[in-house]
């Protein structure tokens, strides 16, 4: 994995103009549990760019892989959502029903899981498998058929007309991955969710996967929401990043800026957490002093999110919830808007550390 | 390197080797107990569905011959006490015990599949309300259960068929559950809903191959039950209705007699014997094939 301070400098995805393919607008969603219930999104908004790969980085527990379910809508039975809209081809996902919903996942959206080992029906074949999700397509199996091989072909694995008969056990953690995301690719989707598709699979596969990821979508052209906790591979896939902190969105914007400019006291500590940054010998690798706060019922903190937790925190984060806030950035034309929700970037403080 | 390919061509088809069933044909030919099992049952299913065809006299047919005669070459397994023949009771009887055990066996299947797929992958107020009617069900006691449904309907084959259903139905659907359950958890369950598949799709094509072959193992399990079953309320006068033969009515008949002549109770008594034996040997076998891990000797 290349150092993610040396990666953002891949060619940038042509920008469209034109509106935003997936367009979150103040998203909250909660769980319910024995103990209340859990705000677990609060407020979100961020955009998914038509041709560009968003990353959505956080620590275990942020929302991140909450927000992935909540677009396709696959949450568990005890989500709620309280408030917002999530806009994709100019209709709030949120209100349809669940056979539109079904219409839209496996053609406009399609998705890619964290554990290859268990994505795959063991008692299936790849081949039947892939014939099976083309279902709704009236072509003769022999072309569906032809169409897995090549989808097989297509994401590196040899051999595929003899491969497409062997099952997923025949196979390693890293082909697994590369199947679902032959198959998710197969449907051709507008975007592709991504959930931490990498996080069961070692080093050196994972800088396979996301190469293939970053061909794939530079074919197709689709739209990646990429979730991950891993730094790394955000800098080297994404062009945009959204950082999430307990269920709040702290930072987002271009991924050069975030790494190079981080805007958020938390976004900097988790940069000075990622092991590929540390510079001297140490023994001890950093953290974020502090836990996580309780996000259930009335506990959630008042004022910023992050208040408990952050070195920088004064009197004004306690009861005031921080608006997004410009981020200046030395560059002329910044390539995305790049914003964070914290006072300190409020040009009217004067406390600026 | 042409020749290094082919060579890695027929490795790996040695590797995969025969097919599937292949295979499981040769584990079962080297389990002694499963194939003596197996040669039972086919001894038992082709008599009972040639029974029509193999019988040497008309099992209702009173004959003009000795009553509660031995074994003799006319009478391979002597007469009853009416004097029909035994050997073509006895023949009848596997049929009619087959037949019950395949209807019912059928019917509890094909319910407790469907009630089970419900239960488990419907929502959890439905899961719980079948649960709760499932385990009344199987709350009470079999052969209870089944003297009061035939005190109600009256004793007939149907009765027992019903009964023996009702009876398996919440085993069957509660195993179905359960699988379906354990098996909606599985990322592949997501990922096929992610790619727009609805409720029939998942569960027929997913969940349902996943869940047909140990529930088909149970039940193969369970013919000696039935069988055991049918018997026994025939013995005690419930169950299938004379003159028609069952394996249960022929032991009763000969228990009557029993200081005059043992013949009717053993003739009706070793075919009970060997089917059991036959059907549970098989069904253990087959679960040990099918099942690896719950194989003992590995």
């Amino acid at each position: 994995m290349t150092h993610p301070a040396a990666a953002p400098t891949r060619p940038e995805a042509p920008r469209d103009a034109a509106a935003p393919l997936l367009d979150v607008r103040h998203l909250s969603l909660d769980f319910t549990s024995p103990r209340g219930r859990i705000h677990a999104l609060r407020d979100i908004s961020m955009t998914v760019p038509r041709g560009r790969i968003v990353g959505v980085v956080g620590e275990s527990g942020s929302g991140k892989s909450t927000l992935a379910y909540a677009v396709i809508r696959l949450l568990a039975e005890n989500a709620r959502v309280v408030g917002g809209e999530i806009v994709m081809d100019g209709r709030d996902l949120l209100t349809l029903s669940p056979r539109e919903m079904r219409g839209i996942r496996g053609r406009r959206m399609s998705m890619i899981f964290q554990d290859p080992m268990t994505s795959l029906n063991r008692v299936m074949s790849i081949g039947q498998q892939m014939i099976d999700i083309q279902y709704r397509d009236p072509i003769s199996k022999a072309e569906k058929r032809k169409r897995a091989v090549e989808a097989l072909r297509r994401v590196g694995i040899p051999d595929p007309e003899d491969r497409v008969n062997g099952y997923p056990h025949q196979f390693s953690g890293g082909m697994r991955q590369r199947i679902c995301i032959a198959m998710a690719m197969m449907v051709e989707p507008a975007l592709l969710l991504a959930d931490e598709p990498t996080t069961a699979l070692d080093a050196t596969t994972e800088v396979q996967i996301i190469g293939l990821l970053e061909r794939l979508q530079a074919e197709i052209g689709c739209s990646i929401l990429f979730v991950s906790h891993h730094l790394g591979t955000v800098a080297e896939l994404c062009h945009d990043v959204v950082v999430l902190y307990a269920g709040e969105v702290v930072e987002q914007g271009s991924v050069r800026d975030i790494f190079h400019n981080p805007g958020h006291p938390y976004t900097q500590a988790l940069l000075d957490c990622d092991p590929g940054r540390i510079k001297e010998k140490t023994r001890r690798l950093p953290t974020i002093p502090g836990v996580v706060p309780s996000l259930v019922g009335d506990q959630v903190p008042t004022g910023c999110i992050f208040k408990t937790r952050c070195p920088h925190a004064f009197d004004r984060c306690d009861h005031e919830v921080p608006p997004s806030y410009a981020v200046v950035s030395g560059e002329v034309a910044p390539d995305a808007p790049h914003t964070a929700r914290c006072h300190l970037r409020d040009a009217a403080e004067e406390r600026r550390p | 390197m042409v020749a290094t390919a082919e060579t890695t061509r027929s490795e790996q088809t040695d590797v995969r080797g025969d097919s599937a069933w292949v295979q499981h044909w040769k584990q079962l030919r080297s389990n002694p107990l499963g194939l003596f099992g197996l040669v039972l049952v086919v001894l038992m299913v082709g008599s009972a569905v040639l029974a029509d065809v193999i019988v040497p006299y008309d099992p209702t047919q009173i004959l003009v011959g000795p009553r509660l005669g031995p074994p003799s070459w006319e009478h391979p397994l002597g007469t009853d006490q009416l004097g029909r023949d035994t050997l073509s009771r006895v023949i009848m009887g596997g049929q009619v015990a087959m037949l019950v055990a395949v209807a019912a066996l059928s019917v509890a299947l094909s319910i407790g599949l469907l009630l089970g797929l419900i239960a488990g992958f419907g929502p959890r107020w439905l899961d719980n309300g079948l649960l709760l009617v499932l385990d009344s069900v199987r709350a009470f006691p079999v052969i209870i259960f089944a003297l009061a449904v035939i005190t109600l309907l009256g004793p007939s084959l149907t009765t027992v068929v019903l009964v023996v259903a009702i009876t398996s139905i919440p085993v069957y659907a509660r195993v179905v559950r359960t699988q379906t359950q354990s098996l909606s958890d599985n990322e592949y369950i997501l990922a096929e809903r992610a790619m727009g598949a609805g409720t029939p799709r998942i569960l027929g094509v997913h969940i349902l191959p996943n869940v047909i072959g140990p529930l088909l193992i149970l039940a193969s399990m369970d013919v000696p039950l039935v069988i055991a079953l049918e018997a026994g309320l025939s013995f005690l006068g419930m169950g299938v209705r004379p003159p028609t033969p069952s394996w249960g009515t022929i032991l009763n008949n000969g228990y009557n007699y029993i200081q005059n002549s043992p013949w009717p109770v053993i003739a009706g008594g070793i075919p009970i014997i060997l089917t059991t034996l036959g059907f549970t040997f098989l069904g253990e076998a087959l679960r040990d094939i099918f099942d690896p891990k719950l194989r003992r000797d590995v």
